[in-house]
C-alpha cells in the first residue's frame, strides 16, 4: 500500500511536470484572464500535495481524471486498451511457461543430447536478440515471405500469434535456463538420491520430486515476468500496431497527456504489488517449510 | 545361502590420467538377520562399496570387476529397470543425514505410500494404512496424525526413524545403512541403532552397517570388516576383531574405542593419514604408517588369510616377522 502511494505520487508529480493542461486546452494564443480562470477551474492553483490527495481520492472512486488529448475519462481509455494487452500478455506467458518449463526439464535431464545443445544455443540467441529485431524478423518470414500470418492489428484469430511469440521469446528462454539450472541443482540433492535408492521410477523422480522443488524458486520469477510482459509490451505493441496499453502510453507520452501517463504507471505498480502478493500466497500453499510446523517432535 | 555375497569387487573412476581405483578387490558375505559392520577411516571406500551394491555409484564411477550376488543372483550388471525394481524392494538404503534425505515438499505419508506402491500391489488406501503402521513401528507417536505432516515438522532423530521406515516398508532382504547415526545427537544414536537392529532381527533382514564409530559397531554388529585404502584388511566376528585384532591398522582403530576396562590410549592412535587414491604405496598400503612394517610389506601385497579367530591381510606372523 505505501508502495502504491509513493509510486502514485511520483507518477502524479512527473505527469504534472511534463504536461501543462492549460497550454493543451487553450493553445498558444491565450489571454491572461482565460489562463487564470482555467487554472482556478482545474484547481491547479492549489499546492501539489493537496491536489495529489484529491487525485488519490478520485482514484479510489475509480476516477483517474480526464485525458487531455482524448478529452475522455482516463478510466474509460484504460478499459478500452487493457483487454488487448491482457490478451497478448496472457497468450505470451502461457506460451513461455508451456514451452520454457518442459525445455528446461528436458535439457536438465538429458544434458548431453544433440537436442539439448540445440535448445541451449537457441536460448542464447533468444536472450540476446532485441525484441524489435525478432519482431521484424518474424514479420519478414511469416507475413512478407510466406504470407501465413498477419503482421499488424488485432482483427483475426491469427493476429496475436506473431506479437505473442515475439513477446514470449525472451521470457521463454529465461524460464528454460532458469528451470534447467535449478533442476540440475535439485537433482544433486540428497533426497533425490534417497528417492532413487527407494526404487522410484525416473518419471516420479524427475517430474514429481525434482520438478516440484524446482518450481518453488522459479515460480516467483515467472510471476514477476508476467508483470514485466504487461508493463513492457510497449515495443512489441508498437512493432505490431497492437492496440494495447503500450500503444496508449506511447501516444500519451507523445502528446504529454499527464493523467493517462500517471494512470498507466499506477496500474503497472498495482499489477506488480498484486503479483507479489499472489506469489507469497502461492509459496505458502506449496512450501510447508514456510508454514508453522504442526507440533514439534 | 547368504543374502548378499560380494566377490572381488572393484570400483574405478576414470579420470584424465587413467583410472582411480577406490575399491580394490573387496569380498564379504552377509547371512539373513546378520549385521555386518563396515568400518575404516574417511575415504576408505565404505560408501562406494554400499553404492556399488545398490547400483548407485556416482558417475563416472563404475564396477570394474568382481561380482555381487543377492540371494544367489548376480545383480552387478543388470539393466537399469531391473536394478530399479531391486532398489527399495530387495535392498533398502539409509543415509547419513536425515535432514536432507526426505523431500521437504511431500508429507512423510506420501513418501511412504509412493515407495510401497512402487513395489507392492497395494491400493492407495491399503498403502496409507501400512504407512501409519510403519510410523508406529518405528516409534512415532500419534502416527495417524503425523502421517500427513511434512518432514520439517519432525526432529532429526524422528526423521531418521521415518527414513528407516522408508527403507524397510517394502520389506527388503538387505538394508545398507551408511552412517545412519553420524549426523544425530549422541543421546539418540543408541536408540536409532537399537531400532534398526530390532526391526532387522524380527524380519530376518540382513544389514550392512557402514560407520566409523566403533562404539556403534561394538553394540550392533555380529561381524565386522575393517577397510583401508579400498581393501578389507581384517574381517571376523565383532568380539574377535575388537578383543584381539591381528592387523596393526585394526589394532589401532580398536584402541580408539573408549571402554571402562580400557581407557582411550592416545599414544596408540595411528599417526599419519590414509594415502590418496593416486598415491597408494606398493606392497601393503598401510606400511608407511605401520609400526611393525618390514621389508616384505613394502614390496608384496598381503591377501586376507585365516589368522585364528579372524581373517587378516598382514605379513606379520607369516614367518619373517
Ligand atoms: N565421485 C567421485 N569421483 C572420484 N573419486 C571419488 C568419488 N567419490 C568418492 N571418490 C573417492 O573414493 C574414495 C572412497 O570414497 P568413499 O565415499 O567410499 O569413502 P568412505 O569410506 O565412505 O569415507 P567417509 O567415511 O568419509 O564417508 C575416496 O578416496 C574418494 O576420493
Ligand atoms: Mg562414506
Amino acid at each position: 500500500m505505501p508502495v502504491l502511494l509513493v509510486v502514485g505520487f511520483i507518477a502524479f508529480a512527473l505527469s504534472d511536470f511534463v504536461g501543462d493542461p492549460v497550454l493543451l486546452y487553450l493553445g498558444q494564443d491565450q489571454t491572461q484572464e482565460q489562463r487564470e480562470a482555467l487554472i482556478r477551474q482545474l484547481g491547479r492553483d492549489r499546492p501539489i500535495f493537496v491536489r495529489y490527495a484529491d487525485y488519490v481520492w478520485g482514484v479510489l472512486h475509480g476516477d483517474f481524471g480526464i485525458s487531455y488529448a482524448a478529452r475522455e475519462p482516463v478510466g474509460q481509455l484504460l478499459m478500452q486498451y487493457l483487454p488487448a494487452t491482457l490478451e497478448l500478455a496472457g497468450i505470451a506467458s502461457a506460451l513461455a511457461v508451456a514451452v520454457g518449463v518442459p525445455m528446461g526439464v528436458y535439457t536438465a535431464i538429458h544434458r548431453n543430447t544433440l537436442l539439448s545443445r540445440v535448445f541451449m544455443i537457441g536460448s542464447l540467441i533468444g536472450v540476446s536478440l532485441p525484441t524489435f529485431m525478432l519482431g521484424m524478423l518474424l514479420i519478414l518470414v511469416f507475413s512478407v515471405w510466406l504470407g501465413w500470418l498477419p503482421s499488424f492489428g488485432r482483427e483475426t484469430v491469427l493476429s496475436p500469434v506473431l506479437p505473442a511469440v515475439t513477446l514470449a521469446m525472451f521470457q521463454m528462454t529465461m524460464i528454460m535456463r532458469l528451470v534447467r539450472a535449478e533442476m540440475l541443482e535439485i537433482l544433486r540433492a540428497e533426497y533425490i538420491r534417497f528417492a532413487r535408492a527407494r526404487g522410484l521410477s525416473d518419471r516420479a523422480i524427475h517430474f514429481s520430486h525434482a520438478l516440484k522443488n524446482t518450481l518453488v524458486p522459479v515460480m516467483t520469477i515467472i510471476a514477476l515476468q508476467f508483470g514485466g510482459i504487461v508493463a513492457f509490451s510497449l515495443v512489441t505493441e508498437t512493432v505490431f500496431e497492437w492496440p494495447g496499453l503500450g500503444r496508449l502510453l506511447v501516444k500519451s507520452v507523445a502528446s504529454a497527456d499527464g493523467p493517462v501517463m500517471s494512470a498507466y504507471l499506477l496500474l503497472t505498480a498495482l499489477l506488480f504489488v498484486t503479483i507479489n502478493l499472489v506469489v507469497d500466497l502461492l509459496y505458502f500453499a506449496i512450501d510447508p517449510r514456510l508454514r508453522l510446523p504442526r507440533g514439534g517432535a | 545361502m547368504p543374502v548378499l555375497s560380494v566377490r572381488d569387487l572393484v570400483v574405478e573412476f576414470p579420470n584424465r590420467r587413467g583410472v582411480a581405483r577406490a575399491v580394490d578387490g573387496v569380498s564379504f558375505e552377509i547371512d539373513p538377520g546378520e549385521v555386518l559392520g563396515l568400518v575404516g577411516e574417511s575415504g576408505a571406500g565404505k560408501s562406494l562399496t554400499g553404492a556399488a551394491i545398490v547400483g548407485l555409484l556416482p558417475p563416472p564411477g563404475r564396477i570394474a570387476g568382481g561380482a555381487i550376488l543377492l540371494d544367489g543372483e548376480r545383480i552387478d550388471a543388470l539393466p537399469p529397470h531391473r536394478m530399479r525394481a531391486i532398489r527399495g524392494r530387495r535392498i533398502g538404503m539409509i543415509f547419513q543425514d536425515p535432514l536432507t534425505a526426505l523431500n521437504p515438499l511431500f508429507t512423510v505419508g506420501q513418501q511412504l505410500i509412493e515407495t510401497m506402491r512402487a513395489h507392492l500391489p497395494l491400493s492407495h488406501r491399503q498403502a496409507r494404512e501400512r504407512a501409519i503402521a510403519w510410523l508406529a513401528e518405528v516409534g512415532i507417536a500419534a502416527p495417524s496424525m503425523r502421517v500427513d505432516a511434512y518432514p520439517n515438522a519432525f526432529s532429526g532423530g524422528m526423521r531418521q526413524r521415518v527414513a528407516i521406515a522408508l527403507a524397510l516398508c517394502a520389506e527388503p532382504r538387505l538394508v545398507i545403512a551408511d552412517e545412519p547415526t553420524t549426523a544425530l545427537d549422541v543421546s539418540i544414536q543408541a536408540q536409532i541403532v537399537a531400532l534398526l537392529r530390532r526391526l532387522a532381527r524380527e524380519r530376518g533382514t540382513a544389514i550392512l552397517l557402514i560407520t566409523h564409530d566403533m562404539g556403534v559397531i561394538a553394540e550392533t554388529a555380529d561381524r565386522v570388516a575393517v577397510m583401508y585404502a579400498g581393501r578389507i584388511v581384517e574381517i571376523g566376528s565383532t568380539r574377535a576383531v575388537i578383543d584381539s585384532p591381528s592387523h596393526p591398522y585394526a589394532d589401532g582403530l580398536m584402541a580408539s574405542i573408549p571402554s571402562l576396562d580400557r581407557p582411550v590410549d592416545r599414544l596408540r592412535q595411528i599417526d599419519g593419514a590414509m594415502p590418496r587414491l593416486d598415491a597408494i604405496p606398493a606392497g601393503c598400503a598401510f606400511h608407511p604408517r605401520c609400526p611393525s612394517a618390514f621389508d616384505r610389506c613394502r614390496v608384496e601385497r598381503p591377501e586376507l588369510r585365516d589368522v585364528g579367530p579372524t581373517r587378516s591381510a598382514c605379513w606379520l606372523g607369516q614367518g619373517h616377522g
